[in-house]
């Protein structure tokens, strides 16, 4: 695609009290353009996505202004948890075709230190329908708890089985240090933990955290200029099927098996080709779904595949290194930015304990709404 | 912070108006025949704009549903725990709606339901009624 991603940072994540949305943002920021070896003035374009704690219109020109820069492109996408990837896709169009040398994508929140609890809970409940769901007590676990009683009836999936993968990504966690949760669980844990919308316990959801991460995206041209591995940006696809649940077409077939079919494409690879996958998990259904719908597992069987460790380090399809959202951490757009920062990571080999072994083709997927906007990428280095 | 409830606007006002005197009202195009519950301004499946309102005989089967047990504002709190489930109508379009009593009750994937209502702060929403 004539693409590459040059620079990437996170900031610390889990409970960062004195942090700011904006802070984060910056922190991410100068954190991505010193990894690529730039300065703060070669970067010519800025993608931000949106906020909880600190909304607004038009967050990319809020982050100019924080930040002090004046960019010559600047926009805010919002795709719910498919934010972080589609700005990725959304970059690499703008260097592949010279509109810009060096995009700047950045995310961050503080949801957890900078809001309550339940209004994160809250102002999640609110991309609901307002008429046709939000007047029945709809929430996000509850739309994708709706997704997970069909899923489970159709394809004979136990609530073990999606228990399993919320065991392995702390498993995965624990390794890295700087890591929301990293404390192992089991899966009588989750299965012991409140149930929040049935079939889907607490342990079955992401977490919400503080923390920013953001990325560099250069042309081929101008990654040249750059200090580190770059990773070329091979393929990207989006899917996009509904917004609400009740209007979805189908409770078991979602746009992630477009945006990842265009994706490869687009690579000229395959499923089976990919070394390590950090792919959006809200909850252990979404994984599950996205999973088995992209190709990497038969119908039913990616819980049964975690329970046998084929989503860990030196199994079949590493998944999610760093914990995921249920694990590593969550904090609005920027939780699907981590999987983009963690895929760098390994695909660089600086992933230190969490390291697979000669990674060299990863694929980021993002997921926004209720598994109604996707959006893939597959990463390489040769 | 109140329970949020319908603010029936152009498209949708015939939905809420017929929940008013129970009747569930839908849309079906008079072009493609296809039916759909959130009300617009054409189809969505062929685009066209000769949208014709029905009401439903009111009987479908439960495609999916769950106990919600974590409220989503603490409007909610009071009802803990609720169900809500989508409803499979037989004339061919779909519904949110929560279940009477669902959480006292074992239900399944394709229980039939018949739609009832419910007055909730001076507004009709309808509801699904297990049919035993």
């Amino acid at each position: 695609m004539n693409a590459f991603i040059s620079g990437a940072f996170d900031t610390a994540v889990g409970e960062l009290p004195g942090s700011s949305c904006m802070g984060l943002h910056a922190q991410a920021a100068m954190g991505a353009v010193d990894d690529a070896g730039l300065q703060l003035s070669d970067i010519d374009g800025v993608l931000c996505a949106y906020s909880f704690t600190q909304p607004h219109l038009m967050l990319g020109s809020v982050f100019c202004e924080y930040l002090g820069i004046h960019p010559g492109f600047c926009a805010a996408v919002q795709a719910g948890g498919a934010s972080a990837a589609t700005m990725v896709m959304q970059a690499a169009a703008l260097v592949a075709s010279g509109q810009c040398r060096h995009v700047l994508v950045v995310t961050g929140d503080n949801r957890l230190t900078g809001m309550s609890r339940d209004g994160a809970v809250a102002a999640l409940s609110e991309v609901g329908h307002p008429e046709f769901e939000r007047p029945f007590g709809i929430s996000v676990p509850a739309s994708y708890a709706l997704v997970a009683q069909r899923y489970m009836h159709e394809y004979g999936v136990s609530s073990e089985q999606l228990a399993a993968i919320a065991v392995e990504h702390r498993r995965h966690a624990g390794r890295h240090p700087k890591a929301h949760k990293r404390d192992p669980i089991t899966v009588d844990q989750v299965l012991a933990s409140r149930i929040i919308a049935s079939p889907l316990h607490m342990l079955d959801c992401c977490l919400i955290s503080d923390g920013g991460a953001a990325l560099v995206i250069s042309s081929r041209a101008a990654a040249a200029d750059t200090r580190g591995k770059p990773v070329e940006i091979l393929g990207a696809g989006q899917g996009h099927t509904h917004e609400h649940i009740v209007a979805a077409p189908s409770l078991t077939d979602f746009g992630c098996k477009a945006s990842s079919r265009a994706a490869f494409e687009r690579a000229g690879v395959k499923a089976t080709d990919i070394d390590v996958a950090e792919i959006y998990d809200s909850f252990t259904i979404t994984l599950a779904v996205e999973l088995e719908s992209i190709g990497f597992f038969q119908r039913g069987e990616a819980g049964a595949a975690a329970a046998l460790g084929e989503l860990g380090l030196g199994g079949r399809l590493p998944c999610n290194t760093h914990g995921g959202l249920m694990s590593y951490g969550h904090s609005g757009a920027a939780g699907g930015m981590f999987h983009a920062v963690e895929a760098v990571h390994q695909l660089r080999g600086r992933a230190e304990a969490r390291q697979v072994k000669d990674a060299r083709l990863a694929f980021v997927h993002g997921d926004g709404g209720i598994l109604s906007a996707h959006c893939s990428l597959v990463l390489g280095v040769n | 912070m109140h329970r949020p409830l319908p603010d029936p606007a152009a498209d949708s006002r015939p939905f809420w108006d017929g929940c008013a005197v129970n009747e569930l009202r839908y849309q079906r195009c008079a072009h493609c025949g296809q039916t759909q519950l959130i009300p617009r301004a054409l189809c969505a499946a062929c685009q066209h704009d000769p949208l014709q309102w029905h009401t439903s005989r009111g009987l479908g089967r439960i495609l999916s549903f769950t106990v919600v047990h974590r409220a989503p504002t603490p409007a909610f709190k009071e009802e803990v725990p609720y169900v809500i489930a989508i409803v499979d109508m037989e004339e061919g379009f779909r519904l949110m709606v929560n279940v009477k009593d669902g959480a006292c009750k074992a239900l399944s994937i394709g229980q039939p339901v018949r739609i009832g209502y419910r007055a909730v702060d001076g507004v009709t929403l309808p509801q699904a009624e297990v049919v035993e």
